[in-house]
């Protein structure tokens, strides 16, 4: 199979860089997809595919696996092998798959729900194994396939249809959620920051273990007009904009300005043993036996 | 025959060396009393023959992953009992409706709930059938001694690769941890099904097309086969369809490719059936009492004969019904407070009178219940209050 890259050719012949060619990496026919007008996700997937072929990963050489949910909406649309599983579940079928066939770049793209909430278990032990695969959670804080429901990640005060007069839960911090249970790449972007979110999903990819990236971005449809934001690009300046902060100015910020913001960018790395090589490790002794 | 091995082992560790033989590869599970065994001697195993292990964090993490393995071209196997399999029902519909190949072990052990865990039953047998929802496909092999356990788990390899569907290896806890002399064949002795795969290019390949019959071949993700799969309900090419003619389509050929295929699934054992007037049906353990009681009532010149499935799902409709017509009873012995008895009763259709024998205290049901119940000797109600426990065989019947 030909490298996606070399399918490419430039649309213009102009000095002006050409635009970005999605097609190679889409599915013909099937688009348009079914997120919302304001959704979040088509800027996510946008920077998913711009990350990828940045890589020069072969789609032959791609597995994209989700659960339930919008974000897991994601693998029908683009020309990779592709894996819609259960709710919950994506992680534990890309576990299978991975160990199988570890040559595959695998990638999850699940959501606060699917990740955190039903798949909470599979979440924390594929952060504590190690394994190589990105895992991509497309933080809206609210189950929008279903119209609406609290998350793990809805923030306390916030309506949603299961928490009319106001959800009482503390969220998870995916980030903190997943540095702890041992992931070796920990990152956070929005749909606002697109550009920067490219380039923290290319780090992710290209990083050898478990990368987690949290991904804040909007649902307007139930999230918003229950919580009487007036358009998707409020939403997108409140949460996304003014609701965080890039790493590399915590340092200039007081604690008074860094209250209630999450942090964007990589906010951990680390070395650790990659699960399939070590089952490969495991092999060669065994077998040497 | 040469290369052939006898071995004294255990019926999980028979089970291993049939997975092993039919080339099962990955191996997912989740740590359960009594089929544990199993999980161990592939953790140990598989590395050494270049096959993928692990340790999941539960058992609905366990079916998920052997799917996902299996998708990436490895025959796959997990291993559970009760607790565990109730957990494995979701991933179980998905991989019939996604058609995915891959072996489910159910070492039966007493429930409901946590039961007694090191305890034997057969009370999981229609949750074999019916424990995931929607309608789906079912084949379940029921093994009754150690070396069917080799044999039938090779046969639950290869049904699962013929006919694309998860194919549940089920057995209790006594034929799980019995231990008996196993002869294993040497490679090539018996036969080992192959994974049919695309020979179509990617660009025409359809993963769930059912124009060469029902089954369509399967490729590997990574192998240049870039396709979906779905558990919503999917059109030929694998993506989602709303389309209400191609979802009736889609459920009807997933019964299908097994119902048009019974004959071909259906395995049975006819014992002294020829000339019985009294039949035995039973599979796992109670097969192992009912042979024993056979014997003991042919020395008592009473014509008794076991039908004993080795495929309990699908149904042996057929033989059944065949049986009925000519017995004045089925006895059928089961530890449980009776399932697999209203399928007997039901393939019967009123030809002979169909009569339970149950047993849940864990202890095996013993021969001569059986032989008490056909005899009507010193009866009494195998289970305090059942209905069916209480309605004997009556002596005059048998005198015929």
């Amino acid at each position: 199979m030909s490298r996606p890259a070399e399918e490419i050719k430039p649309l213009a012949k102009k000095k002006k860089k050409a635009p970005f060619n999605y097609s190679p990496y889409v599915r013909g026919g099937k688009l348009p997809h079914i997120w919302c007008p304001g959704c979040g996700h088509g800027i996510v997937l946008k920077c998913l595919l711009r990350a990828i072929h940045t890589t020069g990963l072969l789609r032959d050489d791609i597995a994209m696996v989700s659960g339930i949910g919008c974000s897991s909406r994601t693998p029908g649309y683009v020309d990779f092998n592709t894996l819609h599983t259960l709710h919950g579940r994506a992680l534990a079928y890309a576990t299978g798959l991975k160990l199988a066939k570890p040559r595959l770049n695998v990638i999850v793209t699940t959501g606060d729900g699917d990740a955190l909430a039903i798949g909470g278990n599979h979440f924390i032990h594929a952060c504590r194994r190690n394994m190589d695969m990105t895992i991509l959670v497309y933080n809206n804080a609210v189950y929008g396939m279903t119209s609406g429901q609290a998350s793990p990640t809805t923030p306390p005060g916030k309506i949603s249809t299961t928490s009319r007069n106001g959800s009482i839960e503390p969220p998870f911090d995916t980030c903190s959620l997943a540095r702890a249970a041992g992931a070796t790449f920990v990152a956070r972007g929005t749909a606002y920051h697109f550009q920067e979110l490219e380039k923290v999903i290319y780090e992710a990819i290209m990083h050898k273990g478990t990368s987690v990236v949290d991904i804040i971005d909007a649902c307007p449809t139930y999230y918003g007009r229950f919580n009487k934001y007036k358009s998707p690009t409020e939403m997108m300046e409140k949460i996304e904009k003014e609701g965080t902060v890039s790493v590399k100015q915590v340092d200039k910020l007081s604690p008074e300005e860094l209250e209630g913001k999450l942090l964007r960018g990589i906010l951990h790395k680390s070395d650790r043993p990659e699960y399939c090589a070590e089952y490969q490790k495991l092999m060669t002794k065994v077998q040497a036996k | 025959m040469a290369g052939n091995k006898k071995k004294f082992i255990q019926g999980n560790e028979a089970c291993t060396e049939g997975a092993l033989y039919a080339g099962c590869r990955f191996y997912a599970g989740y740590p359960i009393t009594p089929s544990t065994e199993i999980m161990e001697i592939c953790g140990a195993r598989l590395p050494r023959m270049g096959g993928a292990f692990i340790q999941m964090e539960d058992e609905i993490a366990s079916i998920c992953a052997i799917v996902g393995a299996s998708l990436g071209g490895l025959k796959s196997m997990t291993a559970t009992s009760g607790p565990g399999f109730s957990l494995m029902q979701e991933g179980l519909g998905f991989a019939c409706m996604t058609e995915v190949p891959c072996v489910i072990v159910n070492v039966m052990r007493s429930g409901p709930s946590t039961g007694f865990p090191t305890g034997p039953s057969q009370s999981d047998v229609m949750q074999t059938k019916w424990g995931t929802h929607g309608d789906h496909p079912a084949i379940v092999l029921t093994p009754a001694s150690v070396e069917e356990i080799f044999h039938e788990t090779v046969r639950a390899f290869n049904l699962s690769e013929i006919y694309r569907t998860p194919v549940i290896l089920l057995y209790d806890e006594i034929i799980g941890r019995m231990r008996e002399a196993v002869t294993i064949p040497a490679p090539g002795e018996i036969e080992v099904v192959a994974r049919r795969v695309p020979t179509c290019s990617p660009a025409e390949y359809k993963p769930y097309d059912a124009k060469g019959g029902d089954i369509a071949p399967l490729a590997s993700y990574g192998d240049g086969y870039r396709f979906h799969v779905t558990g919503l309900y999917h059109a030929a090419d694998g993506f989602p369809t709303n389309n209400t003619q191609l979802i009736e389509e889609a459920c009807i050929r997933l019964l299908r490719k097994v119902d048009d295929n019974k004959e071909r699934i259906w395995k049975n054992e006819e014992y002294h059936l020829d000339d019985a007037e009294v039949g035995i049906f039973a599979y796992g353990v109670s097969a192992k009492s009912a042979k024993f009681a056979v014997k003991e009532l042919r020395k008592k010149g009473i014509k008794a004969g076991l039908l004993r499935p080795l495929t309990i799902w699908p149904f042996p409709d057929r033989a059944v019904e065949e049986l009925a017509g000519r017995v004045k009873a089925i006895i059928v012995p089961e530890m449980n407070m009776g399932q697999i008895v209203y399928e007997v009763e039901r393939a019967s259709r009123g030809k002979c009178e169909v009569k339970g024998i149950f047993r849940v205290d864990t202890e095996p049901i013993k021969p001569v219940q059986i032989i008490e119940c056909i005899t009507g000797n010193g009866l009494k109600p195998s289970s305090p209050g059942s209905k069916m426990g209480e309605m004997m065989v009556e002596r005059d019947m048998l005198d015929g």
